[in-house]
């Protein structure tokens, strides 16, 4: 994935936040460039707004290599570093599939089925640490 | 079309086929008669003697035309054509009653008796040599229809166990909702690469599609697990985790629990439990619903 010529709609990937997550929705091919500036602009945005989550949504990603697991692996480490916890929403079967074919079963990093359940899991997180609704009432 | 410089050049009474074609149509009526007494016919037409005379007149036609063409050897004769149909028809009828392949052979064999004999009859003051090359053309054209059948009846059995080999991927790998957001695929037999990829696929596409958070994986079909086995356990279980939801394998047997010890594979990362019903009730509990036992007087008890 070379990135020498510029690609049309391939400019940056937009990092939004809402409330205290941030919702980054990854769209197609993700290169080289874009990569490195997205990862830059997570850390500088957790940074800035003191963030408790990152919520990366890869439902439009039909296609992946072991590129974009590495770089997924790479933003879950630097938001740690941040105290921020990452949770991938919305993985294709085909995704989950190749990532696994490829070695890449990324360990350590949150997963979820939809960007809702993803918002839900970092919320209870948060809530489950004054007794939380769930696990401690069983 | 040139078939009537061919039907032409074949009506000399030289020409034994034609002949022969001659002598099925005229003895169309008698033959279907006796057919339909003989085994083969008399098996698939069970309810009316009729409709096995009518299948014998076909027959005779088909016969007749190809005998007609002067090619009685040549099982692709256009004449062979319209009875495929119900040759294969009668070859499968008397195979699903446990007869082997020869045994039917033999059964089309034992038309050719009474049109011999017919044929035979027709030609009382004919000299030994045309005699001989009639009854030869018609055992070759027999002979031909044997080779017929079988080969339609073997083919229909291929095409049968290809469709077969179809359905027994798709229906062997059922997807089971078995509550709000709980799939499972009970697995049963043995695991190949082929039927592996299939039920990854399947259970991962119901994962999305019912937005399940748990996936059970039911072993207690798989009669022996390998590291192949294992290792296909475990791109599911990492799958289908790197999709957002949990894995849980059940019914895992004790021998087979042993054979996993005893092959240093590590399931460690994967949930296990015993039943599919320990499953369930696991899987349950972390969506936060709880099986109670109702109380006598009603009241449900916690």
């Amino acid at each position: 994935m070379n990135d020498d010529f510029p690609r049309p709609g391939a400019v940056s990937v937009p990092v939004l936040r809402l409330g205290d997550v941030l919702l980054v929705t990854l769209q197609g091919d993700l290169y080289d460039g874009m990569a490195a500036r997205l990862q830059q602009d997570i850390a500088q945005a957790i940074v800035d707004s003191r963030v408790a989550g990152v919520v990366i949504d890869i439902s439009g990603v039909e296609i992946v290599d072991s590129f974009l697991g590495r770089v997924l692996a790479e933003i879950a480490a630097h938001a740690r570093l941040l105290a921020a916890r990452t949770v991938v929403a919305g993985m294709r079967p085909a995704v989950a599939l190749t990532l696994v074919e490829l070695g890449l079963t990324l360990p350590g990093l949150r997963t979820a089925l939809s960007t809702e359940a993803a918002l839900e899991l970092l919320g209870r997180a948060d809530a489950a640490r004054p007794g939380g609704p769930h696990r401690d009432a069983r | 079309m040139a078939e009537h410089e061919t039907a032409a050049r074949h009506r000399t009474p030289e020409n034994p086929g034609s002949e022969v074609g001659a002598f099925l149509r005229r003895r169309r009526e008698q033959l279907a008669q006796r057919w339909a007494d003989e085994p083969l016919f008399r098996t698939v037409f069970t309810v009316a003697r009729d409709e096995a005379v009518e299948a014998g007149r076909v027959v005779v036609d088909a016969l007749a035309q190809v005998a007609g063409h002067g090619r009685v050897e040549d099982p692709a004769d256009p004449g062979f054509t319209v009875v495929r149909e119900q040759l294969s028809r009668m070859a499968a009828a008397r195979a699903r009653t446990g007869l082997t392949p020869s045994r039917v052979s033999t059964e089309v064999d034992a038309l050719r008796v009474p049109a011999d004999e017919l044929l035979v009859a027709e030609l009382p003051d004919a000299s030994a040599e045309h005699v001989r090359a009639c009854t030869t053309a018609l055992t070759v054209l027999m002979g031909t229809l044997r080779l017929v059948v079988m080969e339609t009846a073997l083919s229909e059995g291929e095409a049968l166990i290809d469709r077969q080999r179809l359905q027994l991927l798709e229906v062997a790998t059922p997807v089971i909702r078995l509550w709000d957001g709980i799939v499972a695929v009970p697995l049963i037999g043995t695991l190949d690469s082929a039927r592996s990829q299939v039920v990854m696929e399947t259970l991962l596409e119901s994962v999305v599609d019912q937005q399940a958070r748990f996936a059970i994986l039911d072993i207690t079909g798989v009669p022996t697990v390998d590291s192949l086995v294992a290792q296909h356990l475990m791109k599911t279980v990492a799958a289908v985790r790197l999709m957002g939801a949990e894995c849980v394998v059940s019914g895992i047997r004790p021998a087979i629990a042993q054979t996993i010890v005893h092959l240093g594979l590590d399931l460690g990362t994967v949930i296990t439990r015993a039943s599919l019903a320990d499953a369930l009730g696991y899987a349950l509990r972390r969506l936060g619903a709880d099986i109670v036992r109702a109380a006598p007087g009603g009241a449900q008890a916690r």
